[in-house]
């Protein structure tokens, strides 16, 4: 059996679908979310490169480095906003971000 | 030297964001004061140097300026103007003076006016995040304050979903039509009868990811926790700048590479349009915070606002824009209003903290209230024509049913601002609010005028905005 176009895609959809519900599911931890949003973006990377092979196009693996470097600035980004969240809430669990509802 | 011609309004702001960062960072005295009002400046000269900018396509399609980008970008430096003059007062009160406030405005805006020109789903994404990044961060920006942090770290795991869906969305649109650029993606699209299921999943999810930023019902959860919890002047500026942006943009896309499969997603914007409304009108009955309560009522305009992208006609998008361009001045006034609202140094947020407005401070009260008529659509206001020129492109495209539940909807709607003005007016108590700077009462009279004076003057909105419609529909001449 030889690996096809449609085998990759198959992957990064069972990848976007482990993020989503990574993120409405998990009631623990911040950090997961994080992990769950990186799994989306390497999933559309998967799509991108897998896509890029099989139309012979160049563009799509050029996507894919910017996506790389976008989501290690979004990593960055958002790590930080978790640590300032701790210093005033003391937690990062899931289920203690209540303050503002409605 | 076209390239450098049409760049040169970018180059401008990124060199001077670069040099005003580097000035916050190695001074040692602090300069924030100065740098918000070179922003401010500097967002003028960018205005000017818009107009300089000639039309063109560089980079091979990656970037494009027209009369519609210009209209766009236009609006959207006059809102981060207006939210910028607004700021000075509130980050003072509330101790959030810092000089990267200004900076990662003007980092937030270079990111709009490159997702605005987008020619490429490349340069849509690089201007997205550009702009979500340096939102996400404003968010959280009173970093002592446990309801602005909460407020960023809600933005950013939303933010970063919706924008990890959009690049799937991409990814599927790359694969199905062969290439990411605009006019590429067209001719691939018009080809086919019907499109692939690849292609409507990317349309959708692309469709997904803009409306989650523009906050169109059901994307719209984000919204009121982070208008409530982020700073006010934080939320006068995601209320004007980025909504214009990003709806700029989804027109365009919309209207340019996906236009070949309108019939595939108007039904889609019809739904996001009319549970904007719907939401909006709902949601915003039991608010006592008013910022909350501007938060639904953004959601509602936004409804409003998509129905003219509904329509896919020209007037439909002249109808958007002018309604875009009302939506931003009737935004800066209402939030210089809200940011106004503090007692002894600390904000209060809730309407009925406003209760005796109309005998202490006479034309606060009337500022406010010519908002919230206005935002209700009441002639003869601004906001009444927004609303009746997207309903007339609605009904123009034989869109009944979402023009009748606009209607419905902006009756609902009318019943949460005219209580505002109630409050204000009938209700007993003593505000005692602080006095107001210079800056927030130029924008809110600047606001108010505008708003009142538009019924006299209509023609040069409309004649721009029709400008920028045609450059959206090369085809039907001007």
């Amino acid at each position: 059996m030889s690996i096809g176009l449609a085998h990759y895609l198959v992957v990064a959809g069972l990848l976007l679908i482990i993020g989503i519900f990574g993120i409405f599911l998990n009631r623990k931890n911040v950090i997961v979310i994080m992990m769950s949003i990186e799994l989306i973006l390497l999933a559309a990377n998967i799509n991108f490169v897998a896509f890029s092979a099989a139309l012979h196009d160049m563009m799509g693996q050029v996507f894919t480095m910017f996506v790389l470097s976008v989501a290690a600035a979004e990593a960055a980004i958002g790590l930080a906003i978790v640590v300032v969240y701790f210093r005033n809430r003391g937690s990062i669990e899931v289920e203690d971000v209540t303050l503002m509802k409605g | 030297m076209t390239i450098f011609d049409t760049m040169l309004p970018i180059l401008f702001l990124a060199l001077a964001a670069m040099i005003m960062l580097m000035s916050g960072v190695f001074s040692r005295r602090d300069h924030s004061f100065a740098i918000t009002g070179a922003a401010i400046v500097l967002f003028a000269i960018t205005a000017r140097l818009m107009f300089a900018a000639p039309d063109g396509t560089i980079f091979h399609g990656l970037f494009i300026t027209n009369d519609f980008t210009r209209f766009a970008d236009l609006l959207v430096l006059m809102g981060a103007a207006g939210a910028l003059s607004l700021s000075v007062a509130f980050n003072q009160r509330t101790g959030i003076t810092r000089f990267e406030y200004p900076v990662l405005i003007v980092f937030a805006v270079i990111g709009m006016v490159v997702l605005i020109s987008a020619g490429d789903l490349l340069t849509l994404y690089l201007g997205f995040e550009l702009m979500s990044l340096a939102l996400y961060v404003l968010a959280a920006f009173a970093r002592y304050n446990l309801r602005s942090s909460e407020a960023g770290l809600k933005y950013f795991i939303l933010g970063a979903l919706s924008s990890g869906i959009l690049l799937y969305g991409i990814s599927l649109v790359y694969g199905f039509s062969g290439t990411t650029e605009f006019t590429g993606i067209a001719r691939a699209f018009t080809g086919s009868a019907s499109a692939s299921l690849g292609s409507t999943i990317g349309i959708v999810f692309v469709l997904v990811g803009l409306g989650f930023k523009i906050s169109a019902a059901p994307f719209h959860m984000w919204t009121p926790d982070v208008y409530e919890g982020a700073p006010s002047s934080v939320t006068a500026f995601f209320a004007t700048a980025p909504k214009v942006a990003v709806f700029a943009l989804l027109l365009r896309v919309m209207l340019g590479p996906f236009a070949p499969l309108f019939a595939q997603w108007q039904d889609l914007v019809q739904i996001l349009a009319a549970a904007s409304m719907i939401i909006g009108a709902l949601g915003a009955i039991g608010q006592s915070n008013i910022k909350r309560l501007m938060a639904y009522s953004s959601i509602g305009h936004m409804g409003y606002a998509l129905m003219g992208l509904a329509a896919g006609s020209l007037i439909g998008v002249r109808a958007t824009l002018i309604y875009l361009a009302i939506y931003v001045v009737m935004s800066l006034g209402t939030f210089g209003c809200i940011i106004a609202m503090s007692r002894k140094g600390r904000p209060v947020e809730r309407i009925a903290d406003l209760a005796g407005m109309a005998s202490e401070d006479g034309r606060y009260a009337l500022v406010l209230a010519i908002m919230m008529w206005s935002m209700a659509g009441i002639p003869p206001l601004s906001g009444f024509f927004g609303k009746f020129y997207v309903f007339a492109a609605a009904i123009d495209a034989h869109l009944n049913v979402l023009a009748v539940i606009g209607i419905i909807t902006s009756v609902i709607a009318a019943f949460y601002y005219l209580r505002v003005i109630k409050v204000m007016y009938f209700d007993a108590g003593s505000p005692g609010f602080d006095k107001r700077t210079a800056g927030i009462n130029l924008v809110i009279g600047v606001s108010a005028i505008a708003t009142v004076l538009f019924v006299f003057y209509p023609s040069p909105l409309s004649t721009v905005s029709s400008l920028a419609a045609h450059a959206l529909f090369p085809s039907q001449g001007f």
